[in-house]
């Protein structure tokens, strides 16, 4: 959006709200909306990425190494990383702010 | 001008559609539906109509796809009824506030329950405010006509809205009239095909239909508000230009007798030619009724109304639906609001008629009108608000 959404007057919005902007999703952080974030154990981490494939925000990269990090402006926290890590390499820990 | 044909409603509401050349059809053809979508089936089947038709497994799932069809830029047309017009109801709102032009055929029926395949309001009035341009129609000439200018008028950019064509479940959609059909080039002239604003399409992709959070969602809402409340100066000018090019007037709201007439009479749909009947058989006793017919029922022509009411001095406002335990009829409640706003001095009286199918003989609205003559009082007597037309005590 070109502008945050709290200064948009009603004139200003596309007929029937359509996003022409594709992709400005990205503009949205969602990161504060975590109550609890994934902390990974690289020791534990055999690289399967399954954290990768079943996050559900796309918040999960694979890095140059190999191992995969959570990009904490998307990550809501909901947890499903954590669920499905299968060594248990990924714990949720609660945010402390 | 050509000559009149005798037809089922039904079936000359899907050759408007034709006419208007639709590209998109989804409908669920099982009862509450009419002979609307089973002829246009017909048409796109034989050949004669080059247009997509969707056959889904229900109500929800038709307006869905007509959504979909809207979406991609395809002129959409529907048709519903009764029950079906429930089933749809969510997605009546998603395409209002998705500003997508489709036009829909609403057959008024009762609904259920009791079990009721029979006309009323009780569909379109539960339906009224899902941000739908609403016209309502006496006749078949009309359907025709309505549903022609349906598309001008939902396609315009300056409204880009959906719009409903009502019509009386069998005392319309049932019966056969004498209808006149504008010929293809004609219609062809009038209602170009339809230039949407945005398209679904992966060569310019946009996103449609999307999140709003606290901070946007009044904002979005009221542009749509907006868009209805202004949709009223377009509806005006395509009926003033469908009347140059057909011949046929059409107005946000239709009068008769209204000169002479210190009591009007107000309804919505096929009732208002027993309501002309009734006031032409009152004439020759020398009693004066008038009608004041809105065509256009949303958005509402309420300063279109206040215009006319303000010479008058008693109005009855009739329809066909049980008001759920409002104080009145949705008809009288925005009459009443109507009056407030504009101080107007009128005795308001609101009756409930016709419901499931019960008709309504000229004779029974000259009764009303002559008990409403010898009072001065509101003069319901079954009931503190409204009056039950015939209803057995």
């Amino acid at each position: 959006m070109a502008k945050p959404m709290d200064q948009y007057k009603w004139h200003e919005l596309t007929v029937g709200c359509v996003i022409e902007d594709v992709g400005n999703a990205m503009e949205y952080k969602t990161g504060d909306w975590r109550s609890s974030k994934p902390v990974s154990n690289r020791e534990k981490c055999t690289k399967c990425g399954l954290c990768w494939l079943f996050c559900p925000d796309a918040a999960i990269h694979q890095t140059a190494d190999g191992y995969y990090e959570t990009d904490l402006d998307y990550c809501k926290g909901c947890g499903i990383c954590a669920r499905e890590c299968k060594p248990a390499a990924i714990v949720m820990v609660e945010e402390e702010r | 001008m050509s000559a009149k044909k005798g037809m089922e409603v039904s079936i000359a509401a899907s050759v408007a559609a034709k006419l208007a050349r639709v590209e998109a059809i989804a409908a669920y053809p099982i009862t509450p539906q009419t002979h609307i979508v089973e002829h246009l089936a017909e048409l796109v089947a034989n050949g004669e109509l080059e247009a997509a038709y969707i056959n889904v497994e229900s109500e929800h799932s038709a307006m869905s796809a007509c959504v979909g069809t809207s979406a991609t830029g395809a002129r959409t047309f529907t048709s519903t009824s009764a029950q079906g017009m429930e089933l749809m109801h969510e997605i009546l709102f998603i395409a209002s506030g998705m500003r997508l032009p489709i036009v829909m055929a609403a057959v008024n029926r009762a609904l259920s329950s009791p079990l009721s395949i029979w006309g009323d309001h009780s569909d379109i009035m539960a339906a009224r405010d899902t941000g739908w341009i609403m016209v309502f129609c006496e006749n078949g000439q009309e359907v025709v006509d309505s549903i022609i200018m349906a598309f001008k008028i939902a396609e315009d950019r300056r409204v880009l809205l959906p719009m409903m064509v009502n019509l009386d479940g069998f005392s319309l959609s049932h019966v056969i009239e004498p209808i006149e059909f504008p010929s293809q080039e004609d219609v062809d002239r009038f209602l170009p095909p339809y230039a949407p604003l945005y398209t679904l399409h992966p060569d310019k992709p946009v996103t449609m239909g999307a999140y709003a959070m606290p901070e946007l969602y009044t904002e979005a809402k009221y542009s749509q508000e907006m868009a209805i409340r202004n949709s009223k100066t377009v509806v005006k000018e395509v009926m003033d230009q469908f009347s140059k090019e057909f011949g046929r007037q059409y107005n946000l709201v239709e009068t008769y007798n209204i000169d002479k007439a210190d009591t009007v009479f107000m309804a919505l749909g096929s009732i208002n030619e027993n309501i002309k009947t009734a006031i032409d058989l009152l004439k020759e006793d020398g009693k004066e009724l008038g009608l004041v017919a809105p065509r256009l029922f949303r958005p509402f022509p309420g300063d279109e109304l206040a215009q006319i009411l303000k010479t008058k001095k008693t109005l009855a406002v009739f329809e066909r639906v049980m008001p759920g335990g409002a104080m009145n009829g949705p008809l009288y409640n925005e009459i009443a609001s109507l009056v407030v706003q504009n101080g107007l001095n009128i005795r308001l009286e609101n009756f409930i008629f016709g419901l499931g199918g019960r008709d309504v003989e000229p004779e029974e609205l000259m009764g009303v009108f002559d008990r409403i003559s010898a009072s001065s009082k509101i003069t319901h007597a079954d009931n503190k608000n409204y009056g039950v037309i015939g209803v057995r005590s």
